[in-house]
């Protein structure tokens, strides 16, 4: 690689990252992770975010922790539930911890 | 930012939408070192002052319809990437929901309790929500033409009209009929009309319902709706009866729906499947009787046709169909026909998936990660679906049936194996009543998911 070019590019590229920044363009992305794709299938019961208007409880004030013995509970049955466990025993162990993760780190961002 | 390889700094840069700007002021490419030997006269390369910045176009998606399908993905495309701009075209100023409209049948509901407006969509997730209709689209351009004539240009497209009808598929069932007949399949008009007439009907009068093969929108739908007339019967006109015609075998949540009819109705309703002579296959509006396969005829008070179904008009009108219903790749929803066009909801067609508000509602935003993906240039982790019926069988007695769903290793939608299933059969009537309680919650929820 030729070493003072790739200075000359990041400094353009630093330039670059400036001028988006001066007129304030740089857009809202999110990063999508298998995490945040199970969620949102969970708010079309529990509200957006886990924050529910009406009769089923909300879960976005859950600890990760507790989110994901619950959820196991629900799957292996030593929790009752109406519809829960039918819907918990959809997920791995790796997939409950990752959506319980998802939902404590949107508490922690304060949503 | 000396340790991080260019490669690896575009990448990031892609990541927030910013490389295609990054060409348009040199940066994207490698600048060539001077070779000139004349060092008087050839002054050595420095980079130039970065020219005015100039936006490039923000991408852009177009949507067309907004019901569950339509309104989520246009919400969840501004949640994943607010540079996105996003277009909503929805013929009606307001939507009102199917889901819930067999309560207000039952007496329970309004149907102003239904209707949703696109005030949030508007002014807090930055969609150009426009009323209007869409007339063709051209997918070689890009564009969507309007009734009025403006053309929008698009870089995605994702098409979510719901259902239409198959009319004469029973004959003399078209559209006319149905201002007579209702099939009260789309809410709003359809379902006052069916409800007058149920109200107008004297007491000892026969409903009769018919049903339609599969695929179709809403498989407990059905059964919910004689649920809820029932419920109105047995409080207001106790004598009458109800008649269920189906053109299929069995239908969603059966034993659940029959032992709560045995219960609650008993003696009120009488079902005839497929195999007893349960296909109608010709109305005669004037005399409101309907015919069966084998040339029975049931004359009723009320009739309410639920009648065979397709994919939307403008999806089939623009080679989307294949059979009356849109193929499409099971993780993205793109559609295997047309190519940057993406159809999602009721027309859309992905493997065992029924057709419900709450799988529309998933599967939008399944299509919104693909789409605020690709535009970054990358793809997402595989898809996660779940679906969830809540029927009220009486204002407290609910049922359910669930389903998750997830891509096999061949890219295709199928069901988790051990998870999903009905309520349970013999359930404690405080079961029953938590049901009725979260099937109105679990409105509560989706509405607000879609449309806040």
């Amino acid at each position: 690689m030729q070493y003072k070019s790739l200075n000359k590019s990041l400094g353009m590229g630093a330039l670059c990252l400036a001028a988006l920044a001066s007129w304030g363009a740089v857009a809202q992305a999110q990063e999508i992770t298998r995490g945040a794709i199970i969620a949102t299938t969970c708010y079309t019961c529990h509200g957006t975010k886990g924050n529910s208007p009406g009769a089923i409880p909300s879960i976005n004030d859950i600890s990760p922790d507790r989110m994901k013995r619950t959820l196991m509970e629900f799957r292996d049955g030593t929790r009752a539930s109406t519809v829960m466990g039918r819907h918990a025993s959809g997920y791995t162990d790796d997939e409950i911890a990752e959506v319980a993760q998802f939902f404590g780190n949107l508490q922690k961002q304060g949503k | 930012m000396s340790d991080i390889s260019r490669r690896h700094f575009v990448k990031l840069l892609g990541a927030s939408g910013a490389t295609s700007l990054l060409s348009l002021t040199g940066c994207a490419s490698q600048p060539t070192q001077s070779t000139s030997t004349t060092a008087a006269t050839t002054p050595a390369a420095t980079p130039s002052p970065a020219p005015a910045v100039v936006p490039r176009a923000a991408p852009k998606v177009v949507i067309i319809g907004g019901g569950f399908g339509g309104a989520t993905c246009a919400k969840y495309l501004r949640v994943y990437d607010s540079s996105i701009e996003v277009t909503l075209i929805e013929p009606n100023a307001t939507y009102t929901t199917c889901p819930g409209s067999n309560w207000v049948i039952g007496g329970m509901r309004k149907m102003e309790d239904l209707a949703q407006n696109y005030n949030a969509l508007r002014s807090k997730h930055g969609v150009n929500v426009v009323q209007d209709r869409v007339t063709s689209i051209n997918a070689d351009k890009r564009t969507v033409t309007l009734s009025g004539g403006r053309v929008l240009p698009y870089d995605k497209l994702v098409v979510s009209p719901g259902i239409d009808f198959r009319w004469n598929a029973i004959e003399g069932y078209d559209e006319a009929a149905s201002q007579l007949i209702p099939h009260a399949w789309k809410a709003g008009a359809q379902t006052t009309l069916l409800i007058k007439q149920l109200q107008a009907m004297p007491d000892g009068g026969k409903f009769i319902m018919s049903t339609p093969p599969m695929p179709f929108r809403c498989p407990p739908g059905p059964p919910e709706r004689v649920s809820m007339v029932a419920h109105y019967l047995k409080t207001n006109k106790p004598r009458s009866k109800i008649l269920v015609l189906d053109s299929k075998e069995n239908f969603s949540k059966q034993d659940l729906f029959v032992d709560a009819w045995n219960q609650l109705y008993p003696g009120m309703i009488e079902y005839v499947p497929l195999s007893r002579d349960g296909k109608v296959v010709r109305l005669d509006p004037k005399t409101r009787t309907l015919y069966t396969e084998q040339g029975t005829a049931h004359k009723g008070d009320v009739i309410n046709i639920v009648p065979a179904q397709r994919a939307g008009d403008i999806a089939i009108a623009s080679g989307l169909a294949k059979d009356g219903w849109c193929p499409v790749d099971h993780q993205t929803f793109e559609s295997t026909m047309v190519p940057n066009v993406h159809v999602i909801g009721d027309s859309s067609s992905a493997g065992p998936i029924p057709k419900s508000g709450h799988m529309a509602n998933n599967i939008g935003k399944m299509a919104a990660a693909s789409i605020a993906s690709a535009f970054r240039g990358g793809k997402r982790p595989p898809s996660s679906l779940v679906n969830t019926c809540y029927s009220l069988v009486a204002p407290d007695y609910g049922i359910s049936i669930a389903a998750v769903y997830r891509l096999d290793e061949k890219g295709q939608i199928a069901g988790v194996k051990g998870a999903g299933g009905v309520s349970p059969k013999d359930a404690a009537s405080v079961f029953r009543v938590q049901e009725a309680r979260f099937a109105q919650g679990w409105w509560s929820s989706i509405v607000d998911d879609t449309f806040a």
